[in-house]
């Protein structure tokens, strides 16, 4: 793993995303739900190849801290700047477009169509035929259709999932589905991609298989991961920065050793010994 | 993987199998063998399928419902009966087709000026919008029978002298048209598109799919081949009446949707052939036909709730599936 390097807005930064625009700036992101503060002074700088961890217990905002950054809300407060251009009033469609694809804790897979339907969904915009070309089956109809099957399984086998693709979507077993989102958010050529507990209902050894698949991932890619994770010893084993989020702050910020030791972070996960038997 | 058919194979398969239908139904109807009643049975059983297969398009692949097909349909059929009516210079056999499209147009036109606004709304708002406007446009139609000194419509007087230009086979080469041009357009970018916004709209959204654009485009769609189905009826009965678009006929549609099982084209072309011609040979139940029509619809629907198609298309694949797995159950039992 490579060194991380203090900056002054969030903590840490791979050294070797220094000196690069982030991928992903936030400054003091919040968002109000009438009088409930959902989320508030939320600040973070994502380097374009790391791999970041946002965690915390349950209820602490995280899910809504993904939503505000694909503008699924609008934030109360704050900016967020993706390649150093605001998505301040973009639509959820435009947000994907400059460069933010996620899954969700769900999953959310298009469940009556097929598996490369799905992956072909996520290319919809890098094919850019029109509706009568279609129609007569035009030249760029042909070649563009081509070249999205063949992209798309070559997305498919980065999960050796190629078999699988004319099955049902909806009738794959849970964790396959959760790799298929992933490919699917993949084949909307993000700069960053957002995965909302990937892990969620994996066993140990698919958790192993799929540490392994998000570095390749942001290796093959050239892309930021940025991740929600309630399995520790996946955050604490591939991420390079982490945040910890509870009551929609962040309390912490910093390597994984560093949040390892945090006694806020303790406090936030484990309760204050004090108070215990009180 | 499945090996399929090589694509001009396919199509040259399909084109002359419709072929030789067009060829069999005009053979049998030149020997009497289909009479005048039933040939006309065979014309409205076509624009039935062009105005179940177009719906489809809304409710099956969109995963909305609208209950306004009458409207749109009102709409293709006035405008071309209109236009038919003033056009004397060029045989009417020869204006129809373009009559057609100018209908089909008319419709896809409202069809955009109340789907923009509808479809930006999350949820079931356009069952009602679509109900409304159907009925907004039977009144219309029902009371400028002139404008600007210009007789139009004639109101609830009937427009009579239509060119009754729908025949048998144009009628089914449109229905062939149609149905090329959705299975085309299902095939493309744009209809997965469409699929997906019926199978999840957060997750279509968050992929980047412009929600507003393809509902309005499908909107669009289904209007226009809707509107190009009122169009022929327009030139098949020769007379029109605003009572003859009323809500019931957009629910008779419905009915044929749903009995094909929503999402299948096929299925909803072979629905609309069997409610047509199924109440037409019930005649001579007479008074107890109605209750047969009904019993057959609940009956279906409990044996086959997703309808008879389910979302799954008829293909030369399918055919093909089908009898190698019959073949491969005849193995296992030796």
């Amino acid at each position: 793993m490579s060194r991380l390097v203090p900056t002054p807005s969030t903590g840490v930064i791979p050294e070797r995303d220094l000196g690069k625009t982030p991928v992903l700036e936030v400054v003091r992101l919040g968002i109000d739900f009438g009088g409930l503060t959902a989320v508030d002074d939320f600040t973070i700088t994502v380097g374009p190849t790391e791999i970041c961890g946002l965690i915390g217990p349950n209820g602490a905002g995280k899910t809504t801290v993904f939503n505000l950054l694909t503008n699924v809300y609008q934030p109360t407060r704050g900016t967020i700047l993706l390649n150093g251009v605001p998505t301040q009033g973009k639509s959820v469609h435009e947000v994907n477009k400059m460069g933010i694809a996620r899954t969700f804790q769900n999953v959310r897979l298009f469940k009556e169509m097929s598996v490369e339907d799905n992956v072909l969904i996520g290319l919809h915009n890098s094919m850019n035929y029109n509706i009568f070309e279609s129609f007569c089956k035009m030249p760029r109809y042909i070649r563009e259709e081509k070249r999205s099957h063949e992209k798309a399984m070559e997305l498919l086998s980065i999960f050796n999932m190629e078999h699988l693709a004319e099955d049902r979507a909806g009738s794959l077993p849970y964790g396959v589905q959760r790799r298929l989102e992933i490919l699917r958010a993949l084949a909307t050529d993000p700069s960053i991609i957002l995965l909302d507990e990937p892990a969620a209902g994996m066993n140990p050894n698919e958790t192993e298989a799929l540490m392994q698949n998000i570095q390749k991932i942001r290796d093959t890619f050239r892309i930021a991961v940025m991740l929600i994770e309630h399995d520790m010893n996946l955050v604490m084993g591939i991420c390079e920065g982490i945040a910890v989020l509870n009551y929609g702050r962040i309390i912490a910020k910093g390597t994984p050793d560093e949040i390892k030791s945090n006694p806020q972070v303790i406090e936030a996960y484990l309760g204050n010994r004090r108070n215990e038997g009180a | 993987m499945k090996k399929k058919f090589n694509l001009p194979v396919r199509q040259l398969a399909t084109v002359g199998a419709f072929a030789l239908f067009l060829l069999l139904g005009n053979f049998l109807m030149a020997k009497k063998i289909i009479g005048l009643y039933y040939t006309k049975v065979l014309m409205v059983a076509a624009i039935n399928m062009i105005l179940a297969v177009s719906l489809n398009i809304a409710t099956g692949f969109l995963g909305q419902l609208p209950l306004g097909s009458a409207g749109f349909m009102a709409v293709g059929a006035y405008t071309s009966a209109i236009i038919m009516r003033k056009v004397t210079f060029v045989s009417p056999a020869l204006a129809f087709p373009v009559c057609i499209i100018i209908g089909g147009l008319a419709a896809a036109l409202c069809g955009f000026i109340i789907g923009l606004p509808a479809l930006r709304l999350k949820g079931d708002y356009i069952a009602i919008i679509t109900l409304g406007f159907a009925e907004i446009i039977r009144i219309v139609i029902l009371n400028i029978d002139s404008a600007l000194g210009i007789t139009l419509t004639y109101g609830a007087s009937n427009l009579k002298n239509i060119p009754k230009t729908t025949t048998f086979t144009n009628a089914f080469i449109w229905v062939f048209i149609v149905c090329y041009l959705v299975s085309a357009l299902m095939k493309s970018r744009h209809g997965r598109a469409i699929l997906s916004i019926r199978d999840n709209e957060i997750a279509a959204e968050s992929c980047g799919i412009n929600l507003t654009y393809y509902k309005t485009m499908a909107f669009i769609v289904y209007a226009f081949f809707t509107g190009i189905g009122g169009a022929l009826y327009a030139g098949y009965l020769g007379i029109l009446n605003p009572s003859g678009f009323s809500f019931a006929k957009s629910i008779d549609i419905l009915v044929m949707v749903v009995l094909g099982g929503m999402g299948s084209m096929t299925g909803s072309v072979i629905s609309a052939a069997v409610l047509t011609i199924v109440p037409e040979i019930l005649h001579a139940f007479s008074d107890y036909r109605m209750i047969v029509y009904s019993l057959l619809l609940i009956v279906v629907m409990i044996f086959r709730p997703a309808g008879l198609m389910g979302n799954k298309e008829f293909s030369m694949d399918m055919l093909t599936g089908l009898f190698k797995k019959k073949a491969k159950g005849e193995r296992s039992k030796k």
